[in-house]
C-alpha cells in the first residue's frame, strides 16, 4: 500500500529532521508513530504527501511513486491521501460546509470552486459525513465558532470527503482534553475499518497509541528506532525511543516520559 | 561584559555616569544643536517676517475675509422658492465630477493593487518577483498625488482623466503595501490544509488566502475611497478636474464669496465621506 524507502529530509536551516526512514503501511491497519518532540514525526507525514519536499528517498502509494510526480499529477496523487492536522487546519473564516467540501477541490474546476458549485453527489456526501462525525446541522456555522473537538471532526470529515486511500494524521489529539481525544481516536479507527483504509498517525500520548494502534513505530532524532506491536513496546524500547531523543533535546522530552508511561492502560 | 574588568582592579567602581546619547560625544551633540539653531535663525531671516509685513498681511486677510462673506452658493431664496443660479450649477458639476473621479480611481486602483500586493508579499512569490513588487510600491509611494497629477495633466491634458490617473497611480503605495503585510501574516497551516486536498494553485488562493484577507481588502478599499474623495476635491487646483478646478478659477476671478462656498462644500463632502468610511469599516471588521 504505502512504501516509504530511505526517506531523508534536511531543512535549509541544516536540521536533519529525517535520516533514511523506511516503513510500510498496509490493509486497514492503524500505525502509530511515537517519539519525542523534534523527532521528525510531522516532517515524515508532510513528506509523504509532499507538503514538505523530501531531500532523498522514495514514497510509493499503491504503485504510484509520489516522489517522482510534479504539477497536476502530484495534485491528483494528493487527493488520495486525506490529511488531518494538529491544529485542525481549518480555514477559520469559511463555513463548516465549505471546509468539508474543500476535500473535493481536487475534482472540480477553479470556476466551480469559486462559485461553491460542487456536484450534487459531493454535497450529499458532505451532509452524510457531517452526520457521521456527529456534526449534522452545523453546516452553516463558521469554523472558528466551534469547539476544539468539533473542529477536529470537521477536519476528519474533510479528509473522508477525499475518499482517500490512506489517512495521514498529525497529532490529532494534542490540543484536546483526554475525553475528547478518545472520541477522536475512536472515530479515526472506526473510519479506517469501515472504509478499509490504513491510518498513519503521529501521536504524543503513548497510552492512546498502545490502546488504538495495531502497530507502533518509534522515531528518535530522525531515525526509526523501534517497530512492533503495542505489546512489544516494553521498557527497553521506550528507553531507546526517548533516551535517544533526550540526548538531542534533554529538557523537552524528560517530562514526557512519566506522564506517558502513566497513561498506559493496565490491560 | 566589559564592566567586569573595571571592577577587577581592586573593587573600584566609577563614580560618574551619564546617560548614553545618540550622538557620539558631547562636541558632536553641541555641533548638531548649533547648526539646528543657525538654520532656524536663517529661515526666519529668509522669510523676512517684519512687524510691517505682519500688519500688511493682517490687513489683506481682513479684506479677503470680508469679501468672502456671505458665501455665495448660487442659491437665492425669494418668495418661498429657491432659484438656482450659475454658481450652484458649477458646484454641482464639480462635486459630481470629484465623486466620480474618486469612485473610478478607487475601483481601478484596487484592481491594479491586488496583484501588486501579492507580488510584494515575501511568502507569495519567488524572490525576483518580490523585489519588483516592492519597487512598484515604493515608486507609487514616493510621489505625492499632486505631483503625479501635474505630470498627468502634462501627459493627457486638463480634466478629470488626469486626476483619476494620478489617484490610480498613488493607490498601490498605500493599498498594496498594507495588503502585502497582511498576506505575509496569513496562517500557513490553513494553506497547507487546502493544498493537502490536491487543490490547484488558484483554488488554494480562493479557499486558503482569500478568506483570510477579504475583510482587510474591503476595509482598505473603503479607506482608500475616503482618501481619494479628499484628493479628488483638491487635485483640480493643478488642472486635474473636479471641484478643485472650480475653486481655482473662482480665485482667479476674485469671486471670493464663491470660493468660500466651494470650500464649505468640500469640508462637508470630506466629513461625510470620512463618517461613512469609518462606519462601513467598523461594520466589516
Ligand atoms: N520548516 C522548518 N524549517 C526548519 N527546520 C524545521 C522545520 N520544521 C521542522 N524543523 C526541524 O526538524 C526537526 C523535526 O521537526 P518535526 O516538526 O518533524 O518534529 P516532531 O516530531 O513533529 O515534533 P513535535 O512532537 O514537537 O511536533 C526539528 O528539529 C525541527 O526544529
Ligand atoms: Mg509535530
Amino acid at each position: 500500500m504505502l512504501h516509504v524507502t530511505e526517506l531523508s529530509k534536511t531543512y535549509p536551516t541544516g536540521d536533519e529532521a529525517l535520516k533514511e526512514v523506511s516503513m510500510e503501511v498496509d490493509g486497514d491497519e492503524t500505525l502509530a508513530i511515537i517519539g519525542p518532540s523534534g523527532a521528525g514525526k510531522s516532517t515524515l507525514i508532510a513528506c509523504i504527501n509532499r507538503l514538505v519536499e523530501p531531500t532523498s528517498g522514495t514514497v510509493v502509494l499503491d504503485g504510484t511513486e509520489i516522489t517522482a510526480l510534479s504539477g497536476s499529477r502530484l495534485r491528483a496523487a494528493r487527493r488520495e491521501m486525506g490529511m488531518i492536522f494538529q491544529e485542525y487546519g481549518l480555514v477559520d473564516r469559511l463555513t463548516v460546509m465549505e471546509n468539508v467540501l474543500s476535500g473535493r477541490l481536487g475534482y472540480v474546476s477553479n470556476w466551480q470552486a469559486f462559485r461553491r458549485n460542487f456536484p450534487a453527489d459531493d454535497v450529499r456526501m458532505a451532509y452524510e459525513t457531517l452526520d457521521r462525525v456527529g456534526l449534522g446541522g452545523f453546516e452553516d456555522q463558521r469554523a472558528d465558532e466551534l469547539s476544539g473537538g468539533q473542529r477536529q471532526r470537521v477536519g476528519i470529515a474533510r479528509a473522508i470527503l477525499q475518499q482517500p486511500k490512506i489517512l495521514l494524521v498529525d497529532e490529532p489529539t494534542s490540543s484536546l482534553d483526554p475525553e475528547t481525544s478518545r472520541t477522536v481516536m475512536e472515530l479515526l479507527t472506526e473510519i479506517a475499518s469501515e472504509e478499509g483504509i490504513p491510518v498513519l498517525i503521529n501521536i504524543h500520548e503513548i497510552g492512546l497509541a498502545v490502546e488504538y494502534a495495531d502497530r507502533i513505530v518509534g522515531l528518535a532524532d530522525g531515525r526509526l528506532v523501534f517497530e512492533g506491536s503495542p505489546a512489544e513496546l516494553d521498557e527497553g524500547s521506550m528507553d531507546l525511543i526517548y533516551r535517544d531523543g533526550e540526548a538531542a533535546e534533554e529538557s523537552e522530552s524528560t517530562p514526557d516520559r512519566p506522564e506517558a508511561v502513566g497513561d498506559v492502560p493496565s490491560t | 561584559m566589559s564592566h567586569r574588568s573595571d571592577s577587577a582592579g581592586g573593587g573600584l567602581y566609577p563614580e560618574e555616569w551619564s546617560r548614553p546619547t545618540a550622538f557620539r560625544n558631547r562636541w558632536v551633540r553641541l555641533g548638531v544643536y548649533l547648526s539646528v539653531l543657525a538654520f532656524f535663525v536663517y529661515s526666519i531671516w529668509e522669510i523676512r517676517v517684519t512687524p510691517d509685513r505682519l500688519l500688511v498681511g493682517i490687513e489683506g486677510a481682513r479684506t479677503l475675509l470680508s469679501s468672502m462673506f456671505p458665501p455665495d452658493f448660487g442659491l437665492s431664496f425669494e418668495g418661498g422658492g429657491i432659484s438656482v443660479e450659475r454658481n450652484a450649477e458649477l458646484i454641482r458639476t464639480g462635486v459630481v465630477e470629484s465623486l466620480g473621479m474618486s469612485v473610478v480611481a478607487t475601483v481601478v486602483g484596487v484592481l491594479v493593487s491586488v496583484p501588486i500586493a501579492f507580488m510584494a508579499a515575501e511568502n507569495m512569490v519567488p524572490r525576483p518577483v518580490y523585489y519588483v513588487g516592492r519597487v512598484v510600491v515604493s515608486v507609487s509611494r514616493a510621489f505625492h498625488v499632486l505631483v503625479v497629477a501635474i505630470i498627468a495633466v502634462v501627459a493627457v491634458g486638463f480634466g478629470p482623466l488626469a486626476g483619476t490617473l494620478a489617484m490610480v497611480f498613488s493607490t498601490p503605495g498605500f493599498f498594496a503595501k498594507l495588503l502585502a503585510e497582511d498576506l505575509e501574516d496569513i496562517d500557513r497551516t490553513e494553506l497547507d490544509a487546502i493544498r493537502s486536498t490536491g487543490a490547484s494553485r488558484t483554488q488554494v488562493i480562493l479557499y486558503g488566502v482569500v478568506p483570510q484577507v477579504l475583510p482587510r481588502v474591503i476595509g482598505l478599499t473603503i479607506y482608500r475611497w475616503d482618501i481619494n474623495i479628499r484628493a479628488a476635491t483638491i487635485i483640480g487646483i493643478v488642472g486635474a478636474g473636479g471641484i478643485g478646478s472650480t475653486l481655482y478659477s473662482s480665485f482667479q476671478r476674485y469671486e471670493y464669496d464663491f470660493s468660500l462656498a466651494i470650500v464649505l462644500v468640500i469640508v462637508a463632502i470630506v466629513m461625510v465621506g470620512e463618517g461613512v468610511s469609518a462606519y462601513a469599516r467598523r461594520r466589516v471588521q
